[in-house]
């Protein structure tokens, strides 16, 4: 088993044609991706990487039965193309887009609110059931199937988290970029609570950063809910105050969202916390 | 992106939020000239910067003539102001707001933000105005309230009300307030703020609500939306380097230490710092190349970098996912040659063609070493730079 996608999830692309989406397209099915087709206005009817292409996604829906999609739209037109999904009913939603108005997706959170449909992202480098299914801009070379769950607010830490687990050789089940923003879709809570019910997960890499509250909550719903090791690794502990570190989301503001309260917060929750994001998959190893 | 108080004042006026009479000057005569076109017999000169904290150090006087008004805007502008919210070189004054002094009876605080944790924009207000807002929430909670707005609601009368009447508001302070709210609410979502603050926002004697200061902050990923806003950018309160990094599409911050950084990915970059530190080293500065990275930005960051004179040492930490080490590799042999990069740099590589990455690293006669993992890599940067300092 694993969480949210399968080999037999079936995914399309929105930006399918576009420079990312075309290359990312190409990544997935050489993965082995169950990529069905594409969405692009005005290109519908065209083949494309040998796949059909459709102006709208509930076009591609009704004739693929997609289950997933991954946007790769520039950043002012994701919040429609997430919208678009929603509407077709589309369950699983990958937004890989970076640099969306950060009003924008508070309006797209609040009209999805009820519909039943997942969103990760955006600003995230996807998710991937390893030797599976592909969904982001991961390189899938460094992936092994195997028992470790990885859930991350950052594209490059994950890979560093799947790179040390597969070193381990520890592979993983599932691994979530949930994404940089302060707005976004699913957070640590909606995937911690998917890996403890997963059989195939043995243990869980959380990998937070800098901002907002989520780690916080994550600590708590760990030490109420959580019964599988969890081994944390938090970014930005030297981070200046007031500075935006990259992503939109990554920031200090009056005192709060600090490292050392996320890491004061998951050690009470007797999480281990690991002070050097080198000790990741050693640490992980040491918990089994 | 932050903008002035004057630029934020101008917004307010536009969005038909009261604020005190006054005007912009950029030297002492023109100084003199504003407060002489306005009534009264007292004005108030205010440094504009981009930081609060400026009543403490001297950056806002009361003029009690017209010739106080020109010898305080001499002494301050060309100066650089250092405030609470500053680094010890503080940021210049290139510019000064005049205003009409007013009788004041209560200091208000009147905020929206946006609010992370509920997904909504968000009224913050407070009797104890004119104090740091973040001491109140944290001494006395229960003299701070907030009233979250839904997006497709807007912002309702019962929510201007609830923030009026728990401010002491009373008649027509309250359909006063109201407008104010409104127009706040409605300057957000036009311009993409992400932070609008009020503080104080003053009762006068004769009972009006005016907004005494004024700060808006902006979502940097909207800029593009409001070229108006993108104008009232003022390059001279942000650091030169993060100035010219942002031209070449790369996240950069300035640190105090002495050991640049060089990374793939913001959150891999923020990490990289800490490890820096972890093994008794102080990072130079925070630098995400982004993803698709190809040889001119990695020569363009390592101009950032050794543009910093404390820097001694780079330590190089690319994750290669997509891109292939082997090229990455190239790219930095390119840049330490047409950069001319003397001070050593470690390099830590890993991810797809890892080996011939490595492999063109070595031997190559630079200053340049190939380390096996992040950890050493950090390890090796701290040694060398020490060495050199």
């Amino acid at each position: 088993m694993s969480i949210l996608i399968n080999k037999d999830t079936k995914v399309i692309c929105q930006g399918f044609t576009g420079k990312q989406g075309t290359f990312h397209s190409e990544q997935a099915l050489a993965y082995g991706t169950k990529l069905v087709g594409g969405v692009t206005p005005e290109r519908g009817g065209e083949t494309h990487l040998g796949l059909p292409v459709f102006n709208t996604v509930q076009d591609a829906v009704k004739t693929t039965g997609a289950t997933a999609s991954v946007i790769y739209v520039p950043p002012f037109y994701a919040a429609d193309a997430i919208l678009e999904a929603v509407d077709a009913g589309i369950q699983l939603i990958v937004c890989i887009t970076e640099g969306i108005p950060t009003l924008q997706m508070l309006r797209v959170k609040a009209a999805m609110a009820g519909t039943g449909a997942l969103l990760i992202g955006p600003n995230c480098p996807g998710i991937i059931t390893p030797d599976e299914c592909k969904i982001g801009i991961m390189p899938a070379k460094i992936h092994l199937a195997g028992s470790i769950g990885i859930v991350s607010r950052s594209g490059t830490l994950t890979y560093e988290s799947v790179h040390q687990t597969t070193l381990q050789g520890l592979g993983q089940s599932t691994c979530v970029g949930i994404g940089g923003d302060p707005v976004h879709g699913m957070n640590f809570v909606d995937v911690l609570s998917r890996f403890q019910a997963d059989e195939q997960t043995k243990g869980i890499v959380m990998v937070g950063e800098i901002g907002g509250g989520e780690e916080e909550d994550a600590a708590e719903y760990i030490k109420a809910f959580v019964t599988k090791p969890v081994v944390a690794y938090i970014a930005g502990q030297t981070a200046p105050a007031g500075k935006r570190m990259g992503h939109a989301g990554a920031i200090v503001t009056g005192g709060k969202g600090t490292a050392a309260g996320k890491i004061a917060a998951l050690r009470a929750a007797g999480i281990e916390v690991v002070n050097s994001p080198t000790d990741i998959g050693v640490a992980m190893k040491g918990c089994l | 992106m932050n903008i002035h108080e004057y630029q934020a004042k101008q917004l307010f006026q536009q969005y038909a939020i009261p604020i005190p009479e006054g005007s912009y000057a950029d030297t002492p005569e023109h100084a003199k000239q504003v407060a002489s076109e306005l009534a009264g017999n007292g004005w108030v000169v205010k440094a504009q910067v981009h930081a609060g904290g400026r009543g403490k150090v001297g950056g806002v006087k009361l003029a009690k003539s017209l010739a106080e008004v020109a010898e305080f805007s001499h002494e301050l502008l060309g100066k650089r102001l250092v405030t609470i919210q500053t680094d010890s070189l503080g940021l210049p004054i290139n510019s000064l707001l005049i205003e009409k002094i007013y009788p004041i009876k209560r200091e208000l605080y009147l905020s929206l933000i946006l609010d992370r944790a509920t997904e909504r924009v968000m009224f913050i207000a407070s009797n104890a105005g004119g104090m740091d807002i973040e001491a109140v929430a944290h001494e006395t909670p229960e003299k701070i309230i907030s009233v979250a707005v839904h997006p497709a609601a807007g912002l309702q009368g019962y929510s201007c009300r609830k923030v009026a009447y728990t401010l002491g508001l009373k008649g027509q302070q309250i359909k006063a307030l109201e407008k104010i709210m409104h127009g706040m609410y409605k300057l957000f979502v036009d311009k993409d703020a992400s932070q609008i603050e009020i503080n104080p926002l003053i009762e006068t004697d004769s009972g009006d609500l005016m907004a005494l200061d004024a700060k808006i902050n902006f979502d940097d990923n909207a800029l593009a939306l409001h070229p108006e806003i993108l104008a009232m950018k003022d390059p001279s309160q942000e650091d030169d380097k993060e100035n010219e990094a942002q031209r070449f599409g790369l996240n950069y911050i300035t640190l105090e230490g002495n050991i640049g950084c060089m990374v793939n990915g913001a959150g891999l970059a923020m990490a990289t710092m800490d490890l820096v530190k972890l093994k008794g080293g102080f990072p130079a500065n925070f630098l995400d190349v982004g993803g698709g990275t190809n040889v001119e930005k990695v020569c363009e960051a390592f101009k950032l970098i050794i543009s910093d004179s404390n820097v001694k040492a780079v330590l190089v930490n690319i994750f290669g996912g997509i891109v292939k080490c082997d090229v990455i590799a190239q790219g930095i042999l390119a840049a330490i040659e047409q950069v001319h990069v003397t001070i050593p740099v470690v390099v830590r590589l890993e991810g797809t063609n890892v080996e011939e990455g490595r492999a063109l690293l070595t031997n190559t006669g630079l200053n340049l070493y190939a380390a096996e993992d992040l950890s050493h890599a950090a390890e090796k940067v701290v040694e060398l730079a020490k060495a050199v300092a």
